[in-house]
C-alpha cells in the first residue's frame, strides 16, 4: 500500500503525520468553536425575544 | 458594489453562509487529490530521494505561512484606518491558522533538513526570520486573549502585526537578499512574474494542485473562523446587555 520510500521512510512519514495531525487539529477545533458560538448565539437570542415579548 | 459593503456583519454573514460550503467542497476535491498524488503517485528524486515528496506538504504551508501574515497586515491596516470591525475579525481568525501553517513549515523542514542537509536546523536568513515570524504570530494571539476590550485589542494587535510583518517580508526574500545559508531559492517559480520553471512536470503539477489544495482550505477556515468571531462578538454584546 505505501509507496517504498526506502531508507527516507522516517523523515517522510512524520512530515505527512505532523501535517494531518495539525491541520486537522485546527479544522476539527475550527469546526467544534463555530458549533459552540452557533449554539449559544442561538440560545441568547431566544431569550431576548422571549424578553421582549413578557 | 463596493467590497466595503462585506465589511457589514450581516451582509458578511450572508454571503459568508453560502459560499462556505462550496469552498469546504472545493478544498476537498482538490487538496486530498493533490497530497495523494504527491504521496503515491510521484517518483523520488535523483539526488533527494523520496524526501522530495515532503515539498507537497513543505512549501503550500510554507507560501500560506507567510501570504496569512500579508493578509493579516492588509486587514489590521483596514481597521486601522477605516475601522471596520470585520476586517478585524478576519485577521483575530486567520492568525491561528497561519500559526499552524508556520509550525508545520518549520517541521517539515526540519524532518527534510536532517537527511539532506545533515541538521534538523541552522540559523540561516530564511529558518531564522521564518521562527521569528512564528513567534509573532503566537504574541498576536496571545495579545488578542489577553485584553478584553475588543477595539483596545484590535488596535493593539493590529500594531504588532504592523511590526511583525517585517520579518514576514524577510522569510518571503531572506533567499534572494542574502546569498548564503542552506535554504534553496523558492521551489515555486512561477509564483514570481518573470522566474522560469526549473521543476520537471511530474514534481510541479502535483505541487501546484497542493497550492491549490492548501490556499482553498485556508480560505474555508478563515470565512468559518470570522463566522464565528463575529458571532462571539454578538454573544458578549448580549451578554454585557443582560448584566
Amino acid at each position: 500500500m505505501l509507496p517504498d520510500l526506502g531508507k527516507y521512510v522516517v523523515p517522510v512519514l512524520s512530515a505527512y503525520g505532523a501535517m494531518i495531525i495539525l491541520a486537522g487539529g485546527l479544522v476539527l477545533a475550527s469546526l467544534k468553536s463555530a458549533k459552540d458560538s452557533k449554539k449559544t448565539l442561538a440560545k441568547l437570542e431566544q431569550k431576548r425575544k422571549a424578553k421582549s415579548n413578557d | 458594489m463596493s467590497i466595503w459593503e462585506f465589511a457589514n456583519p450581516v451582509r458578511f454573514m450572508r454571503l459568508s453562509g453560502r459560499l462556505l460550503p462550496y469552498f469546504a467542497v472545493l478544498t476537498a476535491i482538490t487538496l486530498i487529490p493533490a497530497l495523494v498524488w504527491g504521496f503515491f503517485f510521484t517518483p523520488d528524486d535523483y539526488r533527494q530521494g523520496a524526501t522530495i515528496k515532503i515539498i507537497y506538504v513543505h512549501v503550500p504551508t510554507a507560501f500560506l505561512a507567510i501570504n496569512i501574515y500579508f493578509m493579516m497586515f492588509v486587514t489590521s491596516l483596514i481597521w486601522l484606518i477605516r475601522r471596520h470591525h470585520v476586517s478585524a475579525l478576519a485577521a483575530k481568525a486567520a492568525a491561528p491558522v497561519g500559526a499552524i501553517m508556520t509550525l508545520i513549515a518549520l517541521i517539515t523542514g526540519a524532518v527534510w533538513g536532517q537527511p539532506i542537509w545533515g541538521t534538523w536546523w541552522v540559523w540561516d536568513p530564511r529558518l531564522t526570520s521564518f521562527l521569528i515570524m512564528f513567534i509573532f504570530y503566537v504574541g498576536y494571539i496571545a495579545l488578542w486573549a489577553a485584553i478584553d476590550e475588543p477595539e483596545k485589542a484590535a488596535d493593539l494587535t493590529s500594531i504588532l502585526c504592523m511590526i511583525g510583518s517585517v520579518f514576514a517580508i524577510v522569510s518571503r526574500y531572506a533567499v534572494d537578499f542574502w546569498n548564503q545559508g542552506l535554504h534553496q531559492g523558492t521551489s515555486a517559480p512561477l509564483l514570481r512574474p518573470g522566474a522560469e520553471n526549473q521543476m520537471a512536470p511530474v514534481f510541479w503539477q502535483p505541487l501546484m494542485l497542493s497550492l491549490a489544495g492548501f490556499f482553498l482550505l485556508f480560505l474555508t477556515l478563515l470565512l468559518l473562523r470570522t463566522r464565528t468571531e463575529i458571532r462571539n462578538r454578538r454573544i458578549t454584546a448580549l451578554r454585557a446587555r443582560e448584566a
